[in-house]
Order: C-alpha cells, then structure tokens, then sequence
C-alpha cells in the first residue's frame, strides 16, 4: 500500500487557482451570511441601543416588539400585501401568458409594455402612483370632473385601505416578472401535449386548467417563492409611496427594521424585529428548498 | 458561432415559435377578446409612464387646474431643468445630477467588480471543482433568500473596520456582495452547460485555468456577459436600501435623492418637477430595458427560473 | 517497454467505485480499442490515462516515465473527442495551433506542423475557416490534426465517430487507419461500436462494470469469447444461446430438449469437462443450410418461423430444442416462412459457458 499512488500532489495546492477564485465566494458565503446572521441572532437577545452591547436580556425584545403596535400593524400588512400579491401576480401574471402564446401578432410589443416597470427602482414606481393616485389631482378628481362628484377611490390618504394602494403599484411592477416566467413555463410544454389535446377535443380553458397547470407545478413553485422572497424585503416602495402613513398604517417589518437601527437607535428592537423577518423566510424556503433540492440530492 | 452559443440558452426562447391555435381570420371573437384585453392591458401598464411624461412637461398653474391625465396645454422644459440642476435636498441645492454622477460611479465600479468575480466563481465551480466548494455554494445560494436586514448592521461593523464605511466604495463593496448569489448562479449554470469535452480538451493543449477561462471560455460566454450586465446595471441603480444604509448625503445614489426630493415636507410641492426628476432617474434602466429587449427577458428567466 | 502502461488503476466517485485493480499494457504503435457498453468505464479510463480524471490508486506510465501525477499536457498524448470540442470562437488554424502556443513552440515551427497535419488530413483549403462553417466529418478531422500537431508518440480518442452518420463513420474508420499505418503511433480508441473495434484494434479490451474482461486480437475475441457477455456482446446479429446441459456419459455432449451436440471435435479449456448445467454459444454465421449441413457431426430439419431478408443475406428465425435461433442464409435463398430446411454447424465453432459463472468452459 505504501507505494501506491506515490508522488501524489498535496491536496491543498491542487486547483489552487480554482480556489483563489472562490476567495470571495467563501469569504461572502461564511463571513458575511453566515457569520453576519448569526451577529444579528446573537445581538437580537440583547439591550444593544445606540451600539451593538453584549449585554443579553434573554427574549426581552422579542415581548416588545410583539406588543408594539407599529410592529404588530407592519405584520398585517405584509401578509395583506403579501397573500394578495401573491394571488393577483400569478393569475395576472399566467393568463397574461396565456394570452401572449396564442400566436398573435406584435407579442414582443405587448410583452414589452407589460414588463417595462420591472425595470423601474421601486422609488420611481412608488412615487409615480403616489401622485396617480393623488386625491386632488389624480385618478379620484378624474372621475368627479366626469360628473361623478361623490367617487372616492383615495388610499394613500385612507388609513383602512392604504395597504391597497401600495399592492396596486407593487402589481404594476411585478406582474410583468411572473408573466415572463409563466411564458417561460408555457414555452417548455412540449407542442405534442397541444396537439394531444385538440385530437382528444378537449377545450382550451381545459387543457389550461387540467393539463397544463399541472404540468407546470415547477415553474410555479420557483415562482411563488422568488415573489415571496420579494415580498417579505418590501420596502422602497412604502417608503417612496406613503412613508409608511398615514400615521402607522403602512409600516412593514423592513422598515420598521430600519427606523429601530437607524433612526431610533433601537438595535436591539431592530435585530429581533430582522431576526423575526428571517424565520419568515425561512418558513417558506425551507420546505420549498428541501423539496426541490433535498429529493433531488438523493435521487441523484 | 452566435447562433451555438444563443442556443445554449437555458430555458427562455427554447422555442422558437408560440404555440396555440392555428391562425384564424383576423376578426374572430377569439381574436377580438385576445387582442382587447392586451390592449386594455397595455393602456393601464402605460398610463402611469403617460402621465409621468405630461406632468413633467406642465407648468405648475397648469396642474393645479386640470387633471393628470390632460395633456400639456403649453409645453414647458422648465421643470427638468429644475430637476436635474437645482432641485433641492437638504442643503445641496444643485438638482439631482449630484445623485445622478453618485450613481454613475456606483454602478459602474460595481458592475464591473461583481461580474468579475462571480464570472471567474461560477466558471471554477462549473469547470474545476474541488472538495468543499458546493458546501459555500449552497450556503451562497441560501444566503440569497436571507433579508437583507439581517445583514445590514454587521456589514455596517464590517465597513467601519475596513474605514470604508458612507463612502462609495463601501457601497461597491456591498453591491458586489449581495451580485455575487445570482451572478455566480447565472455564469456556473452557463459555464456547466458548455460541453465538458471543449475544457478537457483545452486542458490537453496545455491551458491552464486562466488561460482557459480567457481565451476559451469568455469569449464564448458573451451572451451570457451581456445578461449579467443588464441584471447588475438595473439591480444596482435602482437599489435605494444600501444607498441609504451604506452612504451619506453627499455620496447617495439618484433614487435615495431622488426620494428626498420629492417627499421632503418642506416647501411647496412641485409635482411637475417631481415627475421629471422621476423620470430622470428612471431614464437608465429603462433605455437599458428597451435597448436590451430580450436579452433582459432571458436575464430574469434565467436568473429567476434557475434561482 | 511498453508505451502506455496502467498498473492496478483505482478509481472512486466517494462511495462509487468505477474502475477496480485495471491492469493494461498497451504496445509500441498499438492500436488498441477498448469497447463496451455504455458505464462500463471505458470512457473513465481514457480520461484518466489522458489525466483529466485523477486516479484514487495506482499508477500510470506513458512511455516508460510514470505521469500519474502529471498535468495532461505533459503527458505526451493527443486526444481527440467525440463532440469534435473545436473551440468556436477560433478558425481551424487556430484551433490547430492552440496547444503549441501554449506550449511556446516558436511561430515558425508551428506554422510547419499546422502545414502538415492539414496536408495529412486533407484540411488545408479550411485553415482559416471558423468549426460552425464545416461539416461535422470536416470538424472531426480538424479534431484529429490538433491531437496530430502535438507530435506525441500516444494518441487518445473517445468515440470520435459517435456523432457522425454511417456513412461518413465509414469513411474517417478507414482514415484512422490509414493514419495509423502512416504514422504508427500508439493509438487508444474508445467505441460501443463492435464494427468499428473489430475493423481497427490490433487488439480489443471489452470492458463491463469498470474492469476489463478480455484483452485479446478481434479474432480472439470473436472466435473464443472468455465469457458469456462478451459473446453475447460480440457479433450481429448477436450469438445464439442454448441452455442445456453436458453429458460425459459415453463420450461428451450437450444435450437440451430432444437435441444432442457431440462435443468430441470442441475444444474445453485447460480444466476438463464437467457434468452440469451450460449456456451453448452458436454464431447465426456458422450454421450451414441444406445439403452440406447433412455431413456436420450436429445437423436437423427446423421449420423457417421468421424471415427477415437484409439485402445481402437474410435472418432466419426458428425454434430449436424448444428455444430461440437465428440462423444466417445467403441473400438469393429462396425460403420461405413455415418451410421446412435441414440446418446443422459444426461444434468447433461453438463457444460454451458454465451455467453459473457463465465462463468459457
């Protein structure tokens, strides 16, 4: 045995380029995400104000931030926001597929409008429906100087519906994304299935419905959870939109993170409230994640 | 040669032709109902860029009279003026090109660094992997799913230590961070779908790992380049969080100024000036988007799809 | 000295072991193939033989000098592939010259021996031509010249027809040979094409399950399979198996289901005859129709179940002892399905196999 695979290399060297490479992978992998999650876990167990202080008073700021109302208000509202936009951008988002893979003429026109405000900052979408919506000025004074003087459509001044005001933009950016992915799904379905169906004359809501959808379990999956992971870091748009009035009535748990961190100098609060915001996540990721990349491993 | 690399395209555009019905007379009710409900669509999408642009182009009397959606009675170009070159947040009174030139040197840096280094990344754990290197992988693709509010206040530590911290390049340095999930996600999938043979035969000829990742397969992989490119220019210009976590007034990026432009209580609103300065700042990614067309479409479905 | 010699090679995925305790000594100007099916390892060797697979154990010597640990470009070999890997973004002469710039060969030299790999492989019109501009028979030859201007002594190819269609695998199968008999180098050809391994190979490994199960000349391999699979593997249409058993009673014999095979003119391998459950290999090519089949020591009248004409020669299917044959006839043959023909072969030809450990007996 002891001459058997003699002159081998020291295994630290090989692929050191490879390795070099992947330096800041590493460093961003453990140090950043690893370690800074952990930094924020730890701390969030503490009374760190002004500065981070090892200083643990076990689940203090957990009981406060549960009984603090702005935190309890921006938890409403995300899973408002949240389970609305969620339902709307996906059946938005698939039958506007649908209707683009129907061969029709200038798709790429129409698909290019639809998409155009994903590319826009979620300040710029923010601050365009702040002013659509602008009770003296937009789409409410539209409609009375149409001669219907008693419509009132004013969210972003209305504390019960402000929340809507900002999915009616949050949907305006987003659909375009989930129509895309949608297509995407729809393009991968073998044209065969289509033919299939026509022989067997099934409709075509049908085969939509029956077929297709399910077909497509994977695409929708994927796309339920980047919209979600999305929705959870909702932010730029309330602060651009209403700054999270009026009064309290549109915070989200991003943004009370900052204004705890940055604003009011409440670490603490805003480490349990970021901490609060990752078990979020974690709840919808890592069943997903273990799904799709857990059975995957083993059968592979 | 385009076309083989085109084709390697993961998942968008697998097919070339859209499926469906076979094509029918133009007026028929199935067609009717597609095409108008597009068409309504397609006027709710635009309207919000429609009244961007004629607000701008009003003069503030104008606005306090008609409604959003009327055209300019009388064209004016006073407001983007006023935006660009002296619109005032805080103290600086010198319009939004401040943030403008801020962003500029934001992105560019930044885009730059963050493709390089996930280009290089993906291209080691594609093509030359090595034990343990899928365990920080995993652990780079989870992190993406992690909010960044987790991370904000540690990277701040980390920043200040390094004594870069409210300055540009700290924010490159974040930027390039938080590219790295999704670049490096993009370029290894890329790199793993170049056939295996081609980088076993360049190792053959005596190409080593850079050698090969320069003269085989960059400039095979320039599709996939100018994917990253639109994603990063996008992604980094429109990001408002780090800029307003990361910097300080003097360095914010457009979009932070651009927010304390129009949403500061004091003075009296110029909602004209407001939209012009809306639309400035959203004037790069979109000329981006419209030049890009499907290159951009394939980044987020590749990007996304993938992810 | 051997050219390329591999000595108890090792090679695991973690837990998966591919290729177990391999031994192969490969000649001076050999041309060896090594053939089977697909995940049989032949591939893996090659790679690991090439160094673009490290080994968990063993050792690897190329020339008489021990390379195991050495990088793949200064191991002396050439290889050629199956997907061509032309780089796509430089022309044929780029594409030749590659390894000989990184190897700091200096201009003129290279321009010499770009020149004559082209003029050897009949590519001189396509130098400056880009890989999406040629045909795939044109690329493979491109493929070939790059393993050709390293001028090495050993030569590596990896199913480099498999992607090509029948008839121009034709064509390159006879210019690999002529190339071989031209430059004489060391050759290792992997294919899971019989055809190609037994028109090329001056000797043939057929391997299974990450070992080599017989390393012999194609007549060897043909005539003497060492065990059932590789007969079963060797030949179309493949080998006809009876399962029977062996007598020794008054003299030697299969016997199965109302049949009995003298065995006197067969020839056992070293460890004598045992009674005793048997596989009886008869190649469809060996079986004699007609009249001449009445003087073979084995001969019987079958009825023609199946006929399957091919053009040259038809494929005559049939019961025997119960069981399925095939038997081969010539293409002008008048048979017909359901008529009734005297078949018989001559034992020597055959190749039987223990029942159990399915080795040659």
């Amino acid at each position: 045995m002891a001459t058997k695979a003699a002159g081998r290399p020291n295994q630290l060297f090989r692929n050191l380029n490879a390795k070099i490479a992947s330096i800041p992978m590493i460093f961003t992998a453990l140090v950043v995400f690893v370690g800074g999650t952990t930094w924020t876990i730890v701390y969030s167990f503490t009374n760190s104000k002004l500065l981070p202080r090892l200083r643990f008073v076990g689940l203090d700021q957990y009981e406060r931030l549960w009984s603090t109302p702005k935190w309890l208000v921006s938890i409403e509202n995300l899973l408002i926001y949240g389970i609305l936009s969620l339902v709307f951008s996906v059946i938005i988002g698939f039958i506007l597929a649908a209707l683009l893979d129907q061969k029709i003429r200038f798709e790429n026109t129409f698909r290019t409008i639809i998409l155009y405000p994903f590319a826009l900052s979620f300040i710029v979408t923010g601050l365009v429906w702040q002013w659509m919506l602008n009770p003296d000025f937009g789409v409410q004074q539209v409609v009375r100087n149409l001669g219907w003087e008693s419509f009132t459509f004013n969210p972003l001044y209305d504390q019960r519906i402000v929340i809507y005001g900002i999915l009616i933009a949050g949907l305006w950016q987003g659909t375009g994304l989930v129509m895309c992915l949608m297509l995407a799904g729809l393009r991968g379905i073998d044209e065969d299935i289509w033919k299939a169906a026509r022989i067997d004359g099934i409709p075509m809501w049908k085969t939509y419905l029956f077929i297709v959808i399910p077909m497509m379990r994977p695409v929708f999956i994927t796309t339920l959870v980047i919209i979600a992971s999305g929705i959870v870091r909702l932010y730029d748009l309330v602060v651009a939109q209403t700054s999270g009035g009026p009064g309290i009535a549109s915070e989200v748990p991003a943004k009370y993170v900052y204004d705890s961190m940055f604003l009011a100098q409440n670490l603490g609060q805003g480490f349990a409230a970021s901490t609060m915001m990752l078990l979020t996540v974690a709840i919808v990721v890592v069943p997903w994640a273990y799904l799709e990349f857990g059975g995957r491993a083993k059968r592979g | 040669m385009a076309e083989a690399v085109l084709a390697r395209q993961p998942k968008a555009g697998s097919r070339a032709e859209a499926r469906g019905a076979r094509p029918r007379p133009m007026l028929s009710r199935r067609n009717i109902v597609v095409y108008g409900t597009l068409f309504v669509v397609s006027v709710y999408y635009l309207l919000p860029l429609y009244v961007m642009v004629v607000t701008s182009l009003k003069g503030m009397p104008e606005i306090r009279m008609g409604n959003v959606f009327s055209p300019p009675l009388e064209i004016t170009f006073e407001p983007w003026v006023k935006a660009w070159a002296t619109a005032c947040t805080g103290l600086n009174c010198d319009g939004l090109s401040r943030g403008f030139w801020n962003s500029v040197r934001i992105t560019v840096p930044s885009v730059i660094i963050s493709i390089a280094i996930a280009s290089v990344n993906g291209y080691a754990l594609a093509n030359w992997r090595f034990k343990g290197a899928n365990i920080f992988f995993t652990i780079l693709i989870v992190g993406a799913f992690i909010p960044y509010q987790v991370m904000i206040y540690p990277i701040v530590i980390i920043l200040r230590e390094m004594g870069v911290y409210g300055t540009l390049t700290g924010l490159v340095i974040v930027h390039s961070i938080f590219g790295m999930p999704i670049l490096t996600l993009l370029f290894r999938n890329y790199f793993a779908s170049v056939p295996e043979e081609l980088f076993k035969a360049a190792r053959v000829d005596g190409a080593g790992f850079w050698a090969i990742y320069f003269k085989i397969m960059m400039p095979m992989s320039l599709p996939i380049f100018v994917v990253a490119i639109i994603l990063q220019v996008t992604g980094i210009w429109n990001d408002f969080l780090f800029g307003v976590v990361y910097t300080k007034p003097d360095t914010y990026p457009m979009t932070v100024q651009l927010n304390n432009i129009v949403n500061s209580v004091q003075g009296v609103k110029e909602y004209n000036v407001n939209m012009a300065a809306t639309i400035l700042t959203g004037l790069v990614p979109l000329v981006v988007y419209f030049v890009s067309g499907k290159l951009f479409v394939r980044g987020i479905a590749a990007g996304a799809v993938k992810g | 000295m051997f050219s390329v010699s591999v000595k108890n090679l090792d090679l695991s995925f973690g837990d998966v072991q591919v290729l177990h305790e391999l031994n192969l000594d490969v000649a001076q100007g050999e041309f060896l193939v090594l053939l089977g099916s697909s995940g049989c390892g032949k591939s893996t060797l090659l790679n690991c033989i090439a160094g673009l697979l490290d080994i968990s154990d063993g050792q690897i010597f190329i020339n008489g000098r021990n390379v195991t640990w050495d990088e793949p470009k200064d191991r002396g070999i050439g290889m050629v592939f199956q997907s061509y890997a032309l780089y796509p973004q430089m022309n044929v002469r780029g594409n030749l010259s590659f390894g000989l710039k990184n190897a700091r060969v200096p201009k003129e030299e290279i321009d010499r021996r770009v020149a004559r790999a082209a003029e050897i492989l009949q590519i001189e019109a396509l130098l400056d031509r880009k890989p999406l501009q040629l045909s795939g028979g044109q690329r493979q030859r491109v493929a070939i010249g790059r393993a050709l201007v390293r001028d090495v002594e050993v030569f590596l190819f990896d199913e480099p027809l498999s992607n090509l269609d029948a008839k121009l695998r034709a064509d390159l199968r006879i210019e690999i040979k002529r190339l071989h008999q031209r430059l004489k180098n060391t050759m290792i050809y992997v294919t899971h094409d019989q055809i190609e391994a037994m028109t090329l190979a001056d000797r043939i490994a057929i391997m299974r399950g990450g070992a080599i199960l017989q390393l012999a000349d194609p007549h060897t391999i043909y005539a003497r399979p060492v065990n059932k699979y590789v007969a079963d593997f060797i030949g179309s249409p493949s080998i006809n198996f009876l399962q029977g058993d062996i007598s020794t009673r008054s003299r030697p014999a299969f016997t199965a289901d109302g049949i009995m095979v003298p065995l006197e003119r067969y020839q056992f391998t070293g460890n004598g005859i045992n009674e005793g459950p048997v596989s009886f290999g008869i190649r469809p090519e060996h079986i004699v129709v007609g009249e001449q089949a009445a003087s073979l020591p084995f001969h019987m009248e079958v009825e023609a179940e199946v006929v399957e004409p091919m053009g040259s020669d038809t494929l005559v299917w049939t019961r025997l002892a119960g069981q399925d044959f095939r038997f081969r006839v010539d293409g002008q043959l008048p048979l017909k399905e359901g008529q009734r023909e005297l078949i018989g072969f001559d034992p020597s030809r055959a190749s039987i196999f223990d029942g159990e450990t399915e080795l040659r007996l």
